[in-house]
């Protein structure tokens, strides 16, 4: 689960990780409230969406930079009024952009320098990994390849937790001293203990920076939480932003599938995440492109199944759709009874293929094949992805 | 000979008592499979009846190993409690635990890992389908069946499967049965993030095995653990190798279902780890229809008799 930078923000005060303060607004009746919060000078306005590269994005309405530094208030609202309910388009959110529902107004701050620091999963290692940086505000990946003398990595062995001698090693690779680097190591730690309290997959200050007086402070932060452990964290699920997901995904979430949207025309329904992920691997094999990852599951219901077929449907790029089961242990002619009942339901008037293999197969077959439904059938996942590729062409 | 477990033996579940654990029990039970023991908490003196079958419940792994025998548990139990779970196999001191769970927060599999390591037990999972090693009876029972996989579609034999999806394992291992080729044993691993047996040690076991004379190796987008196998296989590994990346069509940063599968960078990309497959002398399934039929083609250019 992702949140805004405005919520993260607040997250940092609680873990005593320093930013600039800062201050949210939701609608222009908000504006003076949240500017007058904040000290005296210049203020930066940033438009609150999911998605990366908002200074260098373009407004739907031609306007450009979804991030601007402000000299005077007056300016400011007039800035927070242009991005509020404007679409905003970045490198990360595709053509459509996002619609920005929230501005955040925080102190702008004066850069000596700009570092980069995160705490992540390193896989590898099966432990959490802070990676910091002397290249900040550029991305991390190109600092990766091009000079990668400059990133810094700390491992922290999940029984000991951060050692100071690990953060004292991050501190002197990115060459703070005095007051900086105490700074820093609070920071550090408040970070580090963030990551863990509250399950998140990754957070990442890009840039962290320092002032001319000695302060370093979080000037932008991006996290993420682990799905699995949302169930422990009420307080978090709380700032769940349903305007920043795609419907579909929403409507699959509360019937249990896992389903993504993808931009192609065929659709799949598949049980398990493996088969579903080289199911559209294998109808863009043979030329066609998926519409969706769709998962129901090892053990999917006829409800799951009819409500899948909606979810599909619903979907205007969709011109066919590919059925995908592998029956080890559900029976196929349960699924094949739920996939009758749901073409009806919906009245499907696509072309669909159903490829059923597996427990019960014979009469999960016959079950379609009696329903007087045009419903192609697929002997093997190859001869069920060309059959539907030809049919969508 | 097999990897990890065989036809004797014996198995605890943990969670037989939920619906979950107690339908995988039963067919495991109706496998053949040496079900000895079932653990819950608080439900110690019971007894799961499953037709001729009466299996002691405990309240502890400790007990219910100390009572049965049995070295291995298969793990049913919810998230929020499945880290425990996995603890009290390493604690009771068991061979090898198998996580079914799906679930499970990182943060906890990232402490039991932790505290696992350098022990003696083995940990298979979170989020897998188990390990199965086909008997000789009738579609293949007999055999040890751990987990949720479909024990009939199995057939006795000399191929080694390896995966970290449950489907696609049984897609693989399918594929094998109706061309008559069997397999040694079908081990998956899991699609988590952070999980306790890698493809690379389940591939040196397969590598060991003399009973296995070929490998099927089934990966996905994210983490760097099939690049890693593909390696040792290039510079260890005798025998033939087929390979399958699922995700090739997947959007950066996107989660395709299982934990572990979101590309994070270039590495981790299906054509990354298709290019390493190939650079290590693997044989690339070109879809997941291919997978048995790319074995096949690894085998005899091998000189390798697989049935």
């Amino acid at each position: 689960m992702n949140i805004h930078e405005y919520q993260a923000k607040a997250l940092f005060e609680k873990f005593g990780v320093a930013a600039p303060k800062g201050a949210a607004a939701k609608s222009p009746g908000e504006f003076a409230g949240a500017l007058a919060g904040l000290p005296e000078g210049p203020v930066m306005v940033k438009s609150q969406i999911h998605a990366g590269g908002r200074g260098k994005g373009t407004f739907t309405d031609g306007t450009k930079g979804g991030v601007k530094f402000c000299k005077t208030r007056a300016e400011a609202v007039e800035a927070a009024s242009r991005m509020l309910g404007n679409t905003l388009v970045t490198a990360q959110t595709g053509p459509a952009g996002r619609k920005v529902q929230t501005v955040y107004f925080t102190a702008a701050s004066d850069i000596r320098k700009e570092y980069y620091l995160a705490v992540l999963l390193d896989r590898a290692e099966s432990r959490p990994v802070i990676v910091a940086s002397t290249e900040g505000g550029v991305e991390i990946e190109k600092v990766a390849r091009e000079t990668p003398a400059k990133i810094f990595k700390v491992l922290v062995d999940p029984a000991y937790g951060l050692a100071d001698f690990q953060v004292r090693e991050l501190l002197f690779g990115l060459g703070l001293s005095g007051a900086e680097a105490k700074n820093a190591a609070r920071l550090v730690r408040g970070l580090f203990a963030m990551y863990l309290e509250t399950d998140a997959s990754m957070v990442e200050v890009n840039p962290l920076i320092t002032t001319p007086t000695g302060e370093v402070l979080a000037l932008d932060a991006k996290v993420t939480f682990d799905d699995n452990a949302l169930f422990r964290h009420p307080e978090i699920v709380a700032l769940r932003d349903l305007n920043e997901e795609d419907p579909k995904e929403i409507e699959a979430s509360k019937h249990s599938l896992s389903y993504i949207a993808l931009d192609g025309s065929i659709a799949c329904l598949v049980n398990g995440a493996g088969l579903a992920m080289s199911t559209m691997d294998i109808i863009k094999h043979f030329g066609g492109n998926p519409a969706n990852f769709l998962d129901v599951g090892g053990g999917a219901s006829k409800e799951q199944v009819v409500a899948a077929f909606k979810i599909i449907v619903g979907d205007p790029n969709v011109r066919g759709i590919f059925v995908n089961i592998f029956g080890g242990i559900m029976d196929c002619n349960v699924i094949a009874t739920g996939i009758v009942e749901a073409v009806r339901e919906v009245g499907l008037r696509l072309p669909l293929v159903v490829r059923l293999e597996g427990n019960n197969v014979v009469a999960g077959k016959a079950t379609l094949a009696a329903s007087g439904l045009t419903i192609v059938s697929g002997d093997s996942m190859a001869d069920a992805a060309q059959k539907i590729v030809r049919l969508v062409a | 000979m097999a990897i990890l477990v065989t036809p004797q033996t014996k198995v605890l579940v943990q969670g037989i008592t939920g619906d979950f654990g107690g339908r995988h029990a039963r067919l495991s039970l109706d496998y053949g499979t040496k079900v000895v023991a079932g653990v819950t908490p608080g439900k110690g003196g019971q007894v799961f009846e499953h037709g001729p079958h009466r299996v002691p419940i405990f309240n502890s792994v400790r007990e219910a190993a100390a009572a049965t025998g049995a070295s291995v548990s298969a793990i049913f139990v919810p998230p929020p409690f499945a880290a425990d779970a996995i603890l009290e196999c390493a604690d009771a001191g068991l061979d090898l635990a198998v996580a079914i769970t799906e679930g499970i927060p990182v943060r906890d599999m990232v402490r039991v890992k932790r505290a696992m390591a350098g022990g003696r037990t083995r940990l298979l999972g979170p989020n897998c389908p188990g390990i199965v090693t086909p008997g000789t009876g009738d579609l293949s029972s007999g055999g040890c069946r751990i987990g949720i996989a479909p024990g009939y579609i199995h057939r006795r034999g000399h191929v080694g499967v390896v995966s970290r999806s449950g489907t696609l394992t049984y897609e693989a291992v399918y594929q094998l049965t109706v061309r008559g080729i069997g397999q040694s044993t079908c081990v998956g691993i899991g699609g988590d993030p952070v999980n306790g047996t890698s493809h690379l040690d389940i591939i040196r076991m397969f590598s060991a095995d003399p009973e296995t004379r070929g490998i099927v190796m089934i990966g996905e987008i994210g983490g760097n653990a099939e690049a890693e196998a593909a390696r040792w296989i290039k510079a260890h590994c005798r025998k033939p190798v087929a390979g399958f990346i699922a995700g090739a069509t997947a959007p950066a940063g996107r989660r395709m279902g299982h934990a572990g599968a979101i590309v994070g960078g270039a590495a981790d990309t299906a054509a990354a780890k298709i290019a390493i497959f190939r650079e290590c002398g693997i044989e690339v399934a070109a879809t997941p229809s291919d997978m048995a039929d790319a074995l096949i083609r690894a085998a005899q250019a091998a000189g390798v008799a697989l049935d």
